[in-house]
């Protein structure tokens, strides 16, 4: 328990993590459509405002997981509630917190039926991804990160488009069949450790064989929920067809999950295997880079296209993971939080202009750049963000993994370099394509261009494509000091393997 | 006061049966004398909690592990009569006959977790069983297909095959030990080189058991009774004796047999087909009600798992799990009744837009299906979680794998019927409106179902101290 820095007085981090709990709980009694519009802003902005105080008391010179709070739970099995963050966890709590009011707005038109239900999922949603981020404990871990598929398949399959049965189902499957050995891989680990506390369970002398297979676990569960080629196939469809925050949902904070468990769960508790086992991975996630580029640029559907533009992101980002230096990880979770804001932000937009047109169909949105300057202005920027132009966030993300991945093997990181190409391409195609499109495009003069609403939900994102873009520092230094302390612990217990195996030969 | 519930649940017995003597008995009276005595009965086991004693020269212990399993069963009673109100598809006529047997059973099932003598035992067993083999076949005869008969012949052909192993078993226990008192036996046992014919007089005892828990191989009577039998008797079968099934599971399995590892063994391999038996058929069911008694087989499998471990805590685990399969079960039943409109069975297609005609019960039966497919925070997750980890921590990590890919299997089928709830336009299938006791019972379920998967620690502890108390 000395790793953990208990907080004193107010518990900052459940009350995150049940105030979300507590509004849906209140939209069960309230069915107002108005009501339940507003209440759900109004819970989801005063968490926002509330995860704000995490950055002021964070020490980002520590390593240890701070704001922590510990209680018994189910003693006869060492079962505790122990929440706390670190440099990992703590912007991607952020991220969680400040995007679910957007979520909230994105579906202020979008969705006009079953209004209490539909806010009631997004909020008990929040619920569970910020349970997961915080979780200690292996179990708590368990139970947001599975509770997580009841909402998330509801929003997809109530308030989906056209095959959106087919997807959700898909996506519950996919999802819960790969944790099934999760949870076995949990359970011997606490036989060997005694205990369900993450951090215990971290840097134990487990034997190889034990390490592969639970590495092996962990790794089925996180790839499908990355997903990591070739276990994507739920991605696009369920991206295609979930309602807007939805999709905003499952791209900038539900993939992250997967990056996030590798991050916290692989290197730590099966550093051996992680050694033995990072360069086939790599080469996967290269694999995905190349494969999400070169897909993303057929589709015609434009929920497709960023959702298998998200398959080549998120290899970039386990890329930068399993490099396993300082640049690659911290390049890494950069880039997880890039691809949440940038991501997210374009599925808003293809959002608003489904609204409109109703239909995501590339070759129906060509054109729209004389009646939608504001639009098309945004979309310019995100997509500029998309690709890793120089300036805004995924720039920075990007540079630093594929920094790493020079530092660790150049012909990995030339291997990258193409799908980097690839995405420049893909977005300036649908960009050539909604901006301008061709001597053919159909009628748009009935489209009106963005509301207040639509551009006030869209600033903040912009504000954070340039901010991490032109000043990373900050963020950086939020989680340089975890990153550090996780990485040096990496490479000593590389060291003592290979003295204790010099000893032993 | 030690014998409080079986005094109330008789006097309401014999009460029923005044009732039905009358030319023509009055549907809402019997419903009304049930639900009293059901209620009465729920609060008597609960002033007799902590009652103590042995009676009928040592034949019944009134103790902490009976009150347990009584309080589970008068409670998951007064939830069943709180959602068969009408009781569609029972004949008029029969409704007061039909509460007192159901009464009966109850009251045979509350002697049999008492019943520490191998006579006792048979004779509670018998009492619940014959009261149970009469209800199947009282529904009314709508389909003339004459299902209700077919289902209560093999019900009581099976039933009766099932008790004719456990006599024999036990006649081969008095035989080696002379007595017929459970605690002589366990002390002779213990006392004496181990004998292998000790194992198959025990295995042919629970196999009366394992029949009332509908597990492998004693599963075949499962789906056709569910289907051929009316709603509100299908969910009794689901539910009310698989409390007393594995009350006295654990009675027998602490005695030793000498060959505990072998005992392991075939328990593992039972579990395990229980298992892929019931999830495999499960998948291609169209009747709700016999994909649920597929769905009973695989949990009766990991029942099988909990007991493996022949340890306090593995039982613990078992009767927390049972407690929360009741649950459960009794979630998805209350739907069943609800949704069909007089009284016949439910397709899963019947459901279809079920969201939108009544989103109360769709609720309910999403928390009890999530539930019993072991997605947390329900308590089904929590039972399969606390069972993987007893049985992990027994060594047998390729049983524990086989089980986790069946809860992956298992996912399904439960997955589709939430997707035609929530999912399907209802088309012109009626709305469906429900009764305050129904919202009451529903509102009950789903807080239970949560609140004790999300605090298994009292139950959990409470029941292993309790399994302790009977060594």
């Amino acid at each position: 328990m000395e790793l953990l820095l208990i907080k004193e007085g107010f518990p900052l981090l459940s009350f995150l993590i049940f105030l979300p709990l507590v509004g849906a709980v209140v939209l069960l009694f309230f069915h107002g459509q108005t009501f339940a519009r507003f209440w759900a802003l109004l819970v989801t902005g005063v968490t926002a405002v509330s995860s704000i105080p995490l950055l002021i008391s964070f020490d980002s010179s520590s390593t240890k997981y701070q704001l922590a709070e510990a209680y018994s739970w189910i003693p006869r099995f060492h079962i505790n509630y122990i929440v706390g963050v670190d440099g990992i966890s703590i912007l991607l709590v952020l991220l969680t917190t400040l995007i679910m009011p957007f979520c909230v707005l994105a579906s202020w038109k979008y969705i006009q039926q079953r209004v209490a239900p539909f806010m009631f999922c997004l909020l008990v949603m929040e619920t569970s991804m910020i349970g997961v981020f915080v979780a200690l404990d292996f179990v708590l871990f368990y139970i947001f990160w599975e509770f997580m598929l009841i909402p998330m398949y509801l929003l997809i399959a109530v308030w989906g488009g056209p095959r959106r049965v087919y997807a959700s189902i898909k996506f519950f499957l996919y999802t819960l069949a790969g944790s099934v050995l999760l949870l076995v891989a949990i359970i011997a680990l606490y036989l060997k450790s005694g205990s369900f506390f993450i951090p215990e369970m971290m840097w134990q002398p487990y034997s190889l064989t034990f390490q592969i297979l639970v590495f092996l676990a962990f790794f089925l569960a996180f790839a499908i929920k990355v997903p990591m080629f070739p276990f994507h196939t739920w991605l696009p469809a369920a991206h295609v067809e979930a309602p807007t925050a939805g999709s905003v949902i499952l791209a900038s904070v539900l993939l992250k999950m997967g990056t996030y468990g590798m991050l916290r769960f692989c290197l730590p508790i099966t550093p051996d295997a992680t050694f033995l086992l990072a360069t086939p991975i790599l080469w996967l996630s290269i694999a995905g880079i190349i494969y999400g580029g070169f897909t993303a640029l057929a589709q015609q559907d434009m929920k497709k296209l960023i959702a298998y533009s998200s398959v080549g992101h998120m290899g970039f980002v386990t890329l930068g993971i399993f490099v396993l230096n300082t640049r690659g990880v911290e390049g890494a979770i950069l880039q997880m939080v890039n691809h949440g804001v940038t991501t997210g932000a374009l599925f808003l937009l293809v959002g608003m202009i489904y609204e409109r047109t109703h239909s995501r169909e590339l070759a129906l949105a060509t054109g729209v750049g004389r009646y939608m300057p504001w639009f098309v202005t945004l979309l310019t920027f995100f997509s500029l963000s998309a690709f890793a132009f120089p300036g805004t966030n995924s720039f920075i993300g990007e540079f630093m993994v594929l920094a790493g991945a020079f530092q660790h093997n150049t012909a990995l990181a030339l291997a990258a370099i193409p799908g980097a190409v690839l995405a420049a391409a893909y977005m300036l195609r649908m960009l050539q394509k909604i901006v301008w499109g061709g001597t053919a495009n159909p009628d748009q003069s009935y489209l009106t261009d963005l509301g207040v609403r639509e551009v006030v939900v869209l600033t903040p994102f912009l504000l954070f494509v340039f901010w991490i873009g032109l000043g990373p520092q900050p963020f950086v230094n939020l989680i340089h000091g975890s990153v550090n302390h996780l990485l040096e612990q990496l490479q000593d217990w590389q060291q003592h393997q290979q003295v204790a195996s010099v000893l032993w030969h | 006061m030690t014998i409080f519930p079986e005094l109330v649940l008789a006097t309401g017995a014999l009460t029923l049966f005044l009732v039905s003597l009358a030319k023509t008995p009055s549907e809402r009276l019997s419903y009304a004398v049930a639900l009293v005595f059901g209620t009465a009965t729920f609060v008597a086991t609960l002033l007799s909690f902590h009652s103590q004693g042995l009676l009928f020269y040592g034949a019944y212990a009134v103790d902490q592990y009976s009150q347990l399993f009584k309080v589970l069963i008068a409670f998951s009673l007064l939830i069943s009569l709180g959602f068969v109100k009408n009781l569609k598809g029972v004949s008029i006529d029969i409704h007061a006959e039909y509460y007192l047997f159901l009464l009966l059973c109850v009251l045979g099932l509350m002697m049999l977790v008492s019943s520490v003598e191998l006579i006792a035992i048979l004779v509670s067993l018998e009492l619940s069983s014959f009261a149970l083999y009469l209800l199947v076949p009282m529904r009314d005869d709508r389909t003339g297909l004459r299902m209700q008969m077919e289902a209560g012949m093999k019900y009581i052909l099976f039933g009766i095959m099932a008790t004719g192993f456990m006599l024999y078993g036990m006649s081969l226990l008095f035989g080696l030990t002379g007595t017929t008192y459970l605690k002589d036996i366990l002390v002779f046992l213990g006392n004496s080189p181990p004998q292998p014919v000790v194992v198959i007089a025990i295995l042919m005892v629970q196999a009366g058991f394992l029949y009332k828990l509908a597990a492998f191989p004693m599963h075949f009577w499962v789906p056709d009774v569910y289907q051929g039998a009316c709603n509100a008797t299908a969910g009794v079968i689901a539910t009310l004796p698989k409390f007393a099934a594995v009350a006295l599971l654990i009675r027998f399995f602490i005695l030793p047999t000498g060959y505990a590892p072998m005992v392991v063994e075939l328990l593992a391999v039972l579990a395990l087909c229980s298992m892929f038996y019931g999830n495999l058929c499960a998948l291609v069911q169209k009747d709700l009600k016999r994909m649920l008694g597929f769905s009973g087989i695989a949990h009766a499998g990991f029942i099988l798992l909990a007991l493996l471990t022949l340890k306090a805590e593995g039982y613990g685990v078992a009767i927390y799990y049972i407690a929360g399969y009741v649950l459960m079960n009794l979630a998805c039943f209350l739907v069943i009744n609800q949704a069909s409109q007089g009284g016949e069975n439910v397709r899963i297609d019947d459901l279809s837009g079920l969201y939108k005609r009544q989103p109360m019960l769709a609720f309910v039966l999403a928390t009890g299906l999530f539930g019993l497919a072991g997605i947390p925070p329900f308590i089904g997750f929590m039972g399969k979680f606390l069972v993987l980890t007893t049985v992990l921590r027994a060594d047998h990590l390729l049983v524990v794998c086989l089980a986790v890919i069946n809860t992956a299997i298992a996912i399904y089928y439960y997955l589709s019927v939430v997707k035609v709830v929530y999912t399907v336009e209802p088309e012109d299938r009626p709305a469906i409106a429900v009764g305050p006791m129904v919202q009451l019972s529903g509102i009950v379920l789903v807080i239970m179902i949560t609140l004790l998967g999300v605090f298994p620690g009292k139950l959990v502890d409470y029941a292993s101290t309790v399994v302790q108390s009977l060594h």
